[in-house]
């Protein structure tokens, strides 16, 4: 009987699924913009064309889709700062696993856009849960360049890419050094070679081939490198220790143009000023306070609150942390950011400044922050209404918006708690149960 | 030491046998040794526990939320600890001769027991000379035991007490194998041995693993099992094994005569046969499990619990009618293909189905926010329409693994005369905002969130950079 019910009720929410973006305007919200501000009580979010138009005190315009809100929150769609999410449906079947080419003639030349999967499983499971957009990165094998990586949506349609090729991932430290062929010393005649014949290229495409295997960079992975040369494609760059990331503000010192993004940086703390005198941001381990190796002795969960506190661009990414399929714990973690200033000693954020590491702050790192991460105008239409305070753990996502478009809320997790509510099999087995 | 004065009376007899230069089957009989005794015939407990409480104050904790670990809890509630014991739990306790500290706002529970750790055999760093969690060489290694492979300096220790508030743990072996190895119980307490943090009188466990990891680890090395079938037919074959060694030594022991020969790794599933010994079994999907369950009841043991069990919410009903407990995750999945199936719900609707239920970490990061996981979980259940109290979701936390781990007299849950593992929040524990505030162990402050010196720093750390830090 309460299987039925179930259907019932799935079907309803099939039903009442609008195909299309519509203006929406909603009402009697907490509004939370997603800058680092804190809650506006009473607050209207207006959206027009896919895109924000407002949010926060102005009346509400009308001739639009209208929800009232009934004062609960109203955030910016959340923003997974570092993901693999969308090229990996289970990690353990390699078939599903697109993240990574260990033995690919290809480096930097690889491009994740066409990896991408809109219907993979994980999509639909974050999504449900408020996350809207997600930095999505592939993983080095076999070499320091991953590839070049994409923003998404998680929307529930065939058109999953905000900007592909939006910036150029790589590894440093202990994993780059693998990849480069076993040290740090490696890894930085790779990066500097890889560099000085990207210049090459620029210099004369035609003249490229001449340089033969010399190069030791395909034509291909040269030319992906030349907007990271120009500084017109950001850098990421997975690095943990001190000293590594002082190398990297170092290099910038030889090649000017490079827009380094910090992704990792669990030991950015000891030399904070350093970064935020060099202007870097960071996509940081939120809660990352194990020894885990060598390069990560000084982890602590305090990271993200003392570069804050130092003036750096800080948010919240899941670097080898599940970051195929559980960008949805970045909420729960930017909640522990908060706890963490009640203890003597530890560095937190207040609500506001940990909310902005999972909207506002992954999304200007990586230079897009007048597109996503927010409720300021001209905005996307990212917006998620949640029944309870979104950091508080048992809140959910009751609306999720993308783009406008109202999006389900229902995937193969909900379907599969609907069958088995009750998990004695009736007049049927459970296969026909949907 | 025991066994082996058995072992050499034992030679010394027969000798003197031998050396009578044969006799006849009355005079072999009246020369046979004497029975050592059910479960005397070599010792159990050859590496003991050495553990012993720290000195604490008698404390009364008031004004505080009491959650008690069985299903009780008592606003503006007051908890009394003394020499290492939970004296009483209530409203207005006699405050003579304790500390008393006004807990305004917070809370109080148990402290939180994990039934499924890897800290001290899979330590950070994460390194390849640490990597000791995993004997697998052979699919089945029930003559391992964690216990040899825990490095007691392990940095997991001091996050898991500081920030996660756990109090007890489980250290099992990976999962590579079908029968892992002996796992070990451990107070959350830094000690310069193994044995320093061992829980004292805590039974033996024994890893167990169904599914992708035994078949896939030995069908890559050619060998069997390579299939879940494969894994099946290892286990009876064992077992049947084990049955045997067990009946020739609950007959020597009973009976005397020649002691059998000694087999280190059937005396674990001797152990397991006897009860002595619980079975915790890694286990994925659903179907598996329920032969597991059958495979049990052929060869006369009981699984204590299912651990990871992303799909025992399937065969809730099933799970109840055997006894059997899951110690299952908050919201893991699709990492493997045996994990595909999981859904948020899976504690919930175990609990509600009356099956015994539990979270567990198998991660160093989620061990530190296990009332966290239990957070979600209730959530997840109360949105599915099940009513959750938070006193009976913290039975998930302490008691239920207390169970599972056999030692729910001892610890586990506030009652009186049970050793007072308590921990203070300085909020509702199921609140992402809350963090503890002081841990006990056996009544000593282990962890006081507002005395930097009161936190453990391993000598891993010691010298390092953050050395002390908050973490």
């Amino acid at each position: 009987m309460r299987g039925l019910k179930a259907i019932a009720v799935l079907m309803a929410t099939a039903a009442a699924l609008p195909a299309a973006a519509q203006d929406v305007v909603i009402t009697n919200a907490k509004v939370v913009i997603g800058d680092g501000s804190e809650p506006i009580e009473g607050g209207t979010v207006v959206i027009r064309g896919g895109r924000i138009v407002s949010a926060g005190r102005a009346a509400a315009p009308a001739g639009a889709r209208t929800i009232d809100a009934g004062g609960r929150w109203v955030t910016p769609g959340i923003v997974a700062g570092f993901t693999r999410m969308g090229v990996v449906e289970v990690d353990g079947v390699r078939d599903t696993d697109d993240s990574s080419a260990a033995t690919s003639v290809f480096n930097a030349a690889l491009d994740i856009a066409p990896a991408v999967n809109p219907k993979a499983s994980p999509i639909a499971i974050n999504r449900a849960e408020g996350i809207t957009r997600a930095v999505v990165a592939p993983a080095a094998r076999g070499s320091i360049f991953a590839g070049q990586g994409a923003v998404i949506d998680l929307g529930a349609d065939m058109n999953a890419l905000t900007r592909p090729r939006a910036f150029q991932f790589m590894e440093w430290g202990e994993t780059g050094a693998q990849r480069a062929g076993g040290s740090r010393a490696a890894a930085m005649a790779t990066l500097r070679n890889a560099l000085f014949e990207a210049q090459a290229y620029r210099r004369n495409p035609a003249s490229y081939d001449d340089r033969g295997k010399d190069a030791l960079l395909t034509r291909a992975d040269a030319a992906a490198l030349v907007p990271v040369l120009a500084g017109q494609m950001p850098l990421l760059v997975h690095v943990e220790r001190a000293s590594d990331i002082l190398t990297l503000i170092e290099l910038k010192r030889e090649f000017a143009g490079l827009r380094l993004v910090l992704v990792g940086a669990t030991e950015g703390w000891t030399v904070a000023r350093e970064i935020a005198a060099a202007g870097l941001p960071v996509i940081a381990s939120a809660l990352a306070d194990l020894p885990i190796s060598f390069e990560q002795l000084a982890a602590t969960q305090s990271n993200i609150g003392r570069l804050r506190a130092a003036g750096v661009t800080v948010g919240i990414g899941s670097i080898n942390d599940d970051e195929a399929r559980q960008a949805r714990l970045v909420k729960q973690y930017a909640g522990n950011l908060v706890a963490l200033s009640k203890v003597p000693g530890a560095a937190g954020l207040s609500w506001g400044q940990a909310f902005a590491t999972i909207s506002s702050l992954p999304a200007e790192a990586i230079g897009m922050g007048a597109e996503i991460g927010s409720l300021r105008p001209g905005r996307h239409g990212d917006v998620v209404i949640w029944d309870g305070d979104p950091l508080e753990i048992g809140s959910a996502a009751t609306a999720v918006f993308v783009d406008g478009v109202e999006q389900p809320l229902v995937n193969r997790q909900t379907r599969l708690r609907d069958r088995y509510l009750d998990p004695k099999e009736g007049t049927l087995p459970k296969a026909y149960q949907y | 030491m025991k066994r082996l004065l058995l072992s050499a009376a034992a030679m010394a007899l027969l000798g003197g046998c031998a050396a009578q230069g044969g006799g006849g089957a009355k005079s072999a009989s009246s020369s046979k040794a004497p029975a050592p005794g059910m479960n005397k015939g070599y010792s159990h407990d050859p590496f003991p526990s050495t553990y012993r409480a720290y000195p604490g104050r008698p404390t009364l904790i008031t004004n505080v939320t009491v959650l008690d670990g069985e299903g009780g809890k008592i606003e503006g509630g007051q908890v009394l600890f003394r020499d290492g014991r939970i004296v009483a739990v209530g409203q207005s306790l006699d405050p003579a001769g304790a500390d008393v500290i006004d807990g305004q706002g917070k809370w109080v529970t148990p402290g939180i027991i994990d039934v499924h750790s890897h800290l001290g055999d899979y330590p950070s760093p994460s390194v390849d000379a640490h990597s000791d969690g995993n004997e697998a060489t052979a699919p089945i290694t029930a003559e391992v035991w964690a216990e040899h492979s825990v490095w007691p300096q392990d940095p997991g220790f001091a996050r898991a007490l500081a920030n996660g508030g756990v109090t007890t743990l489980q250290i099992l072996p990976g999962s590579a194998n079908l029968m892992g190895g002996r796992s070990v119980t451990l107070k959350n307490v830094y000690a310069r041995t193994m044995q320093g943090m061992k829980f004292p009188g805590a039974p033996y466990g024994m890893k167990m693993a169904c599914g992708e990891n035994p078949k896939r680890v030995y069908g890559s090395k050619g060998r069997m099992p390579s299939t879940r079938m494969g894994n099946v037919a290892v286990n009876r074959a064992t077992w049947a094994k084990a049955a045997e060694y067990r009946r020739k030594w609950d007959k020597y022991e009973t009976d005397g005569g020649d002691a059998p020969t000694r087999d280190i790794q059937l005396d674990t599933l001797r152990g397991v046969l006897s009860g002595e010994i619980l079975v915790h079994n890694h286990c994925y999907r659903a179907d598996e499990m329920a032969i597991v369950m059958d495979m049990a009841k052929e060869f006369g043991y009981q699984v204590s619990t299912f651990h990871h069990a992303v799909e025992s919410y399937k065969i809730a009903d099933l799970l109840k009618a055997n006894n059997v407990c899951s110690a299952v995750w908050a919201d893991w999945y699709g990492f493997k293909m045996e994990s595909y199936d999981a859904v948020n719900e899976n504690l919930a609707i175990l609990d509600h189905e009356g099956a015994c239920v539990m979270i567990h970490s198998d991660d160093a990061n989620g061990i530190q926010r296990l009332n966290q996981e239990v957070a979600k979980a209730m959530a997840a259940g109360r949105r599915a329409g099940f009513q959750i109290t938070p006193e009976h979701a913290w039975t998930w936390l302490s008691y239920n693994p207390a169970r599972a781990l056999g030692i729910a007299e001892q610890t586990g849950s506030l009652k009186p005369g049970k050793m007072a593992d308590v921990v203070l929040w300085n909020g509702n524990p199921f609140s992402v905002y809350t963090r503890p505030e002081r841990v006990w162990v056996d009544g000593a402050l282990m962890y006081d969130m507002n005395n930097p010196k009161h936190r453990p720093v391993s000598d891993f750390e010691l010298g390092q950079p953050g050395e002390g830090d908050v973490k």
